[in-house]
């Protein structure tokens, strides 16, 4: 059992990667649905493992092919990449169970098993940027994840799909590029890729003009994946036009992970090296996040597509993550990180109830659901529900979240009460946009031609799973709340 | 000299790059990207760099613009109107150039020995290979074994495309398949290139071997040679008819050859790990460490020219196979 603690880092890459070629061999589409789920749940088992190991504040580290670092590739797990490895496997995993129903009206069954080793592959990149400590190593499974999500993506069944993961694949790539461009002219300044190696050699060539341009170049590229405002362009057609359970999946994980290797490198390596890099994010950071709140959350509370107005509000919750990143505080950054696991709960659950009433609608706008909820009511119910995590009542994981962010604001200094009130009419604005749903679905009288009925057991079941997480870690936010904290000590740490 | 051959090439690669984006006939732009490719690998050659050159050219020069063309075969060959917001891209590219530009004022000199790419990882590179690996090539060393498990994501993004050609070609276009087109006549009825091509195609083959086995020694390794080989067979559909090349090579081979070099690469991973070593630890398949590396060098190349070659021909023909969008 030692003997197999010790692979675990590798495990958690491993296992999903090395089940997607296996399932293209198999046929059988039930049987690949299966694969995936079982490789999805070790992988989420792999995870919580590690999230146990390290909760007392270690590292666990591993050495690829046995090459010390920094010549060969170490992976290193610590608190902040534990929490995002559970965030993409819970995600993954939850979105897996219910997924037939979904998936077989939207894909033909001749592609599924395609579809599924996509969806292993895209898993697996992203886990491998999460246990890495290589920054080249990072570009190479941000190319998988990437590739994967654009053949993920692309399976929409709508054929303006296909533009919009043509944009994201446009956008995707350059941020890609000019990464590797950052990381090729520190590799030029230094002479090594290990992150920690990094930060240590940096020092001696910290004021010479390629690492500047690096810093840049990386900065914008990871914001560019991210869908920092107002490189955002991308995201909501993306997430509009993707199949239904695609978009919980990626859209509980896919820019978070981009957000995770920003912090990690900006500040494992620039903030501790550069001077005055921390004025980067309280003028530039700073107020791309407000504006990021403010108006995407203003066009969601007028978009008519359910899917659009959700993917807006992720803009704007993206923004709430770098408005906590940007206090360059312990609070501030234990907020950003605990709204990264609470946003996933809260937008995940909602995807997974738009999910469902894709299974009996085929357009999904805001017209189409007058009425639902006599239909539908288990799913309208979940709504209702997750959309109060998502405004951030007390009770809900939503809440715990807001609440570490405004009292961080309130600690940053004398603007602190005017970011608190721009988080409240945000939060406002959210209750404007879920209850314009809520009030169509509840109170307009129902289209009597309409044929609807209840979404499929399996869809429901992890539909309600997200919803009860939901209030579980509103209630009992213990762990989330550790790990934040740890990971966000860890960075401010690093700070000298 | 190689200064003044650098700038030559260079500035060929430049109006290159401007004419592929000024002109309007995607073909002579296909036809003008294989020439950038060409001269980025002579440029690369110039700069010591044989590998990469020999990469550049194999895929930049050779694969792309195959796929390049069965993609202009499917669609048109015509550029529509240009998008009116020209001027923003080109603000967005003279920043970055600019920016570029600024990040080399500080650079160490080419070729400096004190830079800290050569005193940093590269000694113990150049020393560890001597010891450890024993092959000639410490490029080998480093992509197949010290950074192998970079090389194994490589591997997986090219199965991740492979994969991405494969789904988005299979959905079902509407319109009825015509039985006769080019790629199924292929090139019969031009004698000459026909005869040259069946002389040539053992050839390479028989070189596309060699890359792959020699890579050791010399510039070469399976991306390479993969590329190779897929080129190989690519030319005998196009000369013979694709029909004549899936029967040479079925459509369940290179879905199974797809799988299969990225399942050896990972097997060789995991027999590590059983054995006792870490992931890609390829000192305890055999007895003598040294020789447990060269096993472990040899199969995962072996690995990535499976793939490399099955995920190429499978999108050549999921192309060819597919009439029009």
């Amino acid at each position: 059992m030692s003997a197999l603690q010790a692979h675990l880092p590798a495990l958690q890459v491993i296992v999903p990667m090395l089940t997607a070629p296996l399932v293209i061999l198999v046929k059988e589409r039930r049987l690949c649905w299966a694969a995936t789920l079982l490789a999805s749940f070790c992988s989420l088992a792999i995870a919580i493992s590690l999230c146990i190991d390290v909760l007392n504040g270690d590292s666990i580290r591993y050495l690829m092919g046995s090459w010390p670092a920094p010549w060969g590739i170490e992976l290193r797990v610590d608190t902040f990449s534990a929490l995002l490895l559970l965030i993409v496997n819970g995600s993954s995993s939850l979105a897996l169970i219910g997924a037939t129903a979904s998936l077989d009206r939207d894909i033909e069954s001749s592609r599924q098993p395609l579809f599924y080793a996509a969806w292993l592959l895209a898993l697996a990149g992203l886990n491998g940027i999460l246990v890495t400590a290589d920054a080249f190593n990072i570009f190479v499974f941000m190319e998988i994840s990437a590739l994967a999500s654009y053949v993920l993506i692309s399976a929409g069944p709508n054929r303006r799909a296909l533009p919009a993961v043509f944009k994201y694949l446009i956008m995707g790539t350059i941020g890609a590029t000019f990464y590797l461009i950052g990381v090729g002219l520190i590799y030029l300044m230094t002479g090594t890729l290990n992150i920690a190696d990094m930060a240590l050699r940096i020092q001696d060539v910290a004021d010479q003009k390629a690492i500047l341009v690096a810093a840049g170049f990386i900065t914008i590229g990871l914001a560019l994946k991210a869908a920092v405002f107002p490189m955002h362009i991308w995201l909501p057609n993306a997430y509009t036009y993707a199949p239904n359970m695609v978009t919980v999946f990626l859209a509980a994980c896919a820019t978070k992970v981009s957000l995770y290797i920003l912090l990690r490198i900006d500040f494992f390596v620039f903030q501790p090296n550069l001077s005055g890099h921390d004025f980067q994010f309280s003028y530039f950071l700073l107020p791309m996040s407000l504006l990021a709140i403010l108006i995407a959350s203003t066009v969601a509370m007028f978009e008519p597509n359910l899917k659009r107005l959700l993917a807006w509000s992720s803009v704007a919750q993206i923004g709430y993550i770098t408005l906590g990143a940007s206090l360059v505080s312990v609070a501030g950054l234990t907020a950003s990180l605990l709204h990264m696991f609470n946003h996933a709960l809260a937008k995940g659950a909602l995807f997974l109830v738009i999910a469902c009433l894709g299974i009996s609608l085929s357009h999904l706008r805001i017209d189409n659901i007058a009425g639902i909820a006599k239909q539908m009511p288990w799913t309208m119910a979940a709504f209702v529900l997750a959309g109060l995590s998502l405004i951030g009542v007390p009770g809900t994981a939503g809440f715990i979240s807001k609440w570490y962010l405004i009292t961080a604001t309130l600690e940053a200094g004398s603007w602190g009460p005017a970011l608190v009130a721009i988080i409240i009419i945000s939060s406002l604005m959210a209750v404007v946009y879920i209850w314009r749903i809520v009030e169509i679905a509840y109170f307009q009288p129902a289209d009597e031609q309409a044929v609807v009925s209840e979404a499929p057991f399996f869809l429901l079941l992890s539909t309600w799973i997200a919803v009860a997480l939901n209030f579980y870690f509103g209630l009992s936010a213990a762990l989330p709340v550790e790990l934040a904290d740890s990971a966000a000590r860890l960075l401010m740490g690093q700070m000298r | 000299m190689t200064v003044v051959f650098s700038f030559f090439l260079l500035t060929m690669l430049i109006v290159t790059a401007i004419a592929i984006v000024r002109i309007r006939d995607l073909f002579a732009a296909v036809m003008l990207s294989g020439i950038f490719s060409l001269l980025l690998a002579a440029n690369f050659f110039l700069l010591d760099a044989a590998d990469v050159a020999l990469t550049e050219a194999a895929v930049g020069a050779g694969i792309s613009t195959v796929l390049f063309l069965s993609a202009l075969a499917m669609t048109t060959d015509k550029e529509k109107a240009a998008p009116s917001n020209r001027i923003i891209a080109l603000i967005v590219v003279t920043a970055m150039t600019l920016a570029l530009i600024y990040s080399t004022f500080d650079n160490p000199a080419f070729g400096d020995p004190d830079a800290p790419i050569h005193q940093h990882v590269a000694p113990w590179y150049l020393e560890t290979t001597r010891e450890a690996i024993d092959i000639p090539n410490v490029v080998t060393a480093v992509l197949g074994s010290f950074r192998g498990y970079d090389t194994l994501g490589e591997v997986f993004v090219v199965f991740t495309a492979g994969i991405g050609v494969l789904f988005i070609l299979g959905a079902p276009s509407g319109k009825p398949r015509q039985t006769t087109d080019l790629h199924s006549e292929g090139l019969r009825h031009y004698l000459v290139p026909r005869v040259v091509g069946r002389m040539l195609t053992p050839f390479i083959l028989l070189f596309a071997l060699y890359v792959q086995f020699h890579g050791d020694y010399g510039p070469g390794g399976g991306f390479q040679a993969g590329a190779i080989f897929a080129a190989a067979i690519i030319l005998y559909a196009l000369l013979e008819g694709e029909k004549s090349a899936l029967e040479a090579i079925p459509r369940s081979w290179l879905i199974a050859m797809t799988a299969g070099g990225a399942l050896l690469y990972s097997a060789v991973g995991v027999a590590g790990m059983l054995l006792g070593g870490n992931f890609l630890d390829y000192s305890v398949l055999a007895d003598n460490p040294v020789a447990g590396q060269h096993i472990g060098i040899l199969l995962i190349e072996a690995g990535v020219g499976i793939t490399v070659t099955g995920v190429l021909l499978s999108i050549f023909h999921a192309f060819a196979a597919r009439d029009k969008f």
